[in-house]
C-alpha cells in the first residue's frame, strides 16, 4: 500500500504549476472537501475557491486555489485550477488587504456585488490558510 | 549627378532609418521568444481542458447550457484581432482581408464587429461596418484578465441574443515566419470529440449538468486567451521579419549609395586636378 502512488498534475491557463507523485489529496469540491487516493474511481469534478492538501513522501503540503476543476483518471491526477499559488508565491499584506478589504465591503452592503465579494473572501481565506496565518 | 554632399546626406538618413528598424527587429525577436514562451505554458491546461469536456460530452446526453443553444442566425458577431500598431509587413492587412471575406460568406445576415487591437477598429469604422466592441492596448503577453474582460463582452452578446453565432478571426501563429490568418466558429460551442473518450465510466461531482455549466465558460475563456496569444506571437514574428528584411534593404541602400559617393568624390578630384594642370598650362603658355 505504501508505494501506491497518484501522479498530481497542477495546471493553470497560464502555466504548469505542479507534477509531483503523491500519496494522497484533499480538494476543496463544490459540495465539500473531497479526498482521493491511490486507485480512485475515475473522476471529474468542480473545484471552489480554497486549500488543495497533498501527501508527498509522507508529509502534507498545501496550495491555494481559487476554483476550476479535478480529473482522476488511471491513478492521473490532474488539477485545471484558475490560479493556484504555492505557499512560497502567497504574498501575505496583500492576501490580508484582500480580506479586510472584502469583509468591509461585505460589512456595508450597499452598492457591492454581494457575490464577488464573498468570492473575493473566499479566495483570500485560502491563501492565508495556505501559509497558516488564518484560524478560522 | 547629386552632389557629394548630397549624398552624403542621404546616406546618413538611411542609416538613421536602418538603426531604427534594426532595434523594432531586436525588440520584436524578444518579444516574440517571450510570448512563444507563454504560449507553450498555456498549453497544457487548454489541452487537459479539451480533453475533461470531449468526456464530459461524451459520457452524458442531453446536457444544456446557454453557451451550446443552436439557434437560427438572423445577426453574427465577428471577434477580429489584430495589433494596435503597423510596422508588420502584411499582418493587420492579411487578417482584416480574410475577416471581409468570412463576412462575405454571410452576406444576407446583420453583421456586427467586436474589434480587438485599434487596427480592427479603425478599418471597420471607416467603412461603417458596425463596430459594437472595441478592445486595445492588449498587452505584449496577453493577460488572463485581459481574454476573460473580451470573453465576458462575447457571452453577454450571446446570451442576450444580439449575437446568435459567434466567429473569431485571428493569426494563427505557425514559425516566426509564417502566419496564417483563420476563422473559427466561437459560439454556439462545438464540444471537441476525442477518440478515446467515453469509454470510462465517469463519476460526476456534483453532477454533469452543474460540472459542464462551470466549464463551459472556462473553456470559452481559454479559446479566446489562445487565440490572443497566437495573435500577438504572430505579431512579433511579422513585425520581426519585416523589420529583418528593412534593415537589409537599408542596407543595400547604403551599399550602393557608398558607391556613387565615391564615384563622385573622385569626379570632383579628378576635375579639380585637371584645372590646375590646365591653369599651369596656360600660365606656362
Amino acid at each position: 500500500m505504501a508505494d501506491k502512488t497518484l501522479k498530481l498534475e497542477v495546471v493553470t491557463p497560464e502555466r504548469k504549476v505542479l507534477s509531483e507523485e503523491i500519496t494522497s489529496l484533499i480538494v476543496p469540491a463544490i459540495e465539500g472537501y473531497l479526498g482521493v487516493l491511490p486507485n480512485h474511481a475515475p473522476l471529474i469534478s468542480g473545484l471552489e475557491p480554497g486549500v488543495v492538501k497533498y501527501k508527498m513522501a509522507g508529509e502534507y503540503k498545501k496550495m491555494a486555489i481559487s476554483g476550476g476543476f479535478l480529473e482522476v483518471v488511471d491513478n492521473k491526477v490532474s488539477l485545471l485550477a484558475n490560479t493556484a499559488e504555492l505557499p512560497e508565491e502567497i504574498d501575505v499584506t496583500r492576501a490580508l488587504a484582500a480580506k479586510e478589504r472584502a469583509e468591509e465591503r461585505l460589512r456595508n452592503k450597499v452598492g457591492v456585488d454581494i457575490f464577488r465579494a464573498e468570492m473575493a473572501l473566499r479566495r483570500a481565506i485560502a491563501r492565508l490558510r495556505t501559509i497558516g496565518r488564518d484560524q478560522h | 549627378m547629386a552632389s557629394v554632399r548630397d549624398i552624403k546626406r542621404r546616406i546618413r538618413s538611411v542609416k538613421n532609418t536602418q538603426q531604427i528598424t534594426k532595434a523594432m527587429e531586436m525588440v520584436a525577436a524578444a518579444k516574440l521568444r517571450r510570448t512563444q514562451g507563454a504560449v507553450v505554458a498555456a498549453r497544457p491546461y487548454a489541452q487537459k481542458l479539451k480533453e475533461v469536456l470531449s468526456r464530459l460530452v461524451a459520457s452524458s446526453d442531453g446536457l444544456k447550457d446557454p453557451l451550446l443553444e443552436v439557434r437560427e442566425p438572423k445577426k453574427i458577431g465577428f471577434v477580429v484581432v489584430t495589433a494596435d500598431r503597423g510596422l508588420a509587413g502584411g499582418y493587420n492587412a492579411n487578417l482584416i482581408r480574410t475577416a471581409v471575406a468570412s463576412m462575405a460568406k454571410h452576406r444576407d445576415l446583420e453583421i456586427g464587429i467586436l474589434a480587438i487591437g485599434k487596427k480592427a477598429r479603425d478599418f471597420f469604422r471607416k467603412r461603417r461596418y458596425s463596430v459594437e466592441g472595441e478592445f486595445v492596448g492588449i498587452s505584449d503577453i496577453p493577460t488572463l484578465g485581459e481574454a476573460k474582460e473580451i470573453t465576458e463582452t462575447i457571452r453577454t452578446f450571446y446570451t442576450e441574443g444580439i449575437y446568435d453565432e459567434v466567429y473569431l478571426v485571428y493569426t494563427e501563429f505557425i514559425t516566426a515566419m509564417q502566419q496564417k490568418p483563420k476563422t473559427k466558429k466561437l459560439l454556439p460551442i462545438e464540444a471537441p470529440v476525442t477518440e478515446d473518450s467515453g469509454e470510462l465510466d465517469y463519476i460526476f461531482d456534483p453532477s454533469p449538468q452543474i460540472v459542464l455549466n462551470n466549464l463551459l465558460p472556462l473553456y470559452l475563456t481559454n479559446q479566446v486567451f489562445s487565440a490572443l496569444m497566437e495573435a500577438k506571437a504572430s505579431e512579433h514574428g511579422a513585425r520581426m521579419t519585416a523589420m529583418g528584411s528593412a534593415t537589409d534593404n537599408a542596407g543595400e541602400m547604403i551599399d550602393q549609395l557608398t558607391l556613387s559617393y565615391n564615384r563622385a568624390r573622385q569626379a570632383a578630384i579628378t576635375r579639380e586636378i585637371s584645372e590646375i594642370v590646365g591653369g599651369a598650362n596656360a600660365l606656362q603658355g
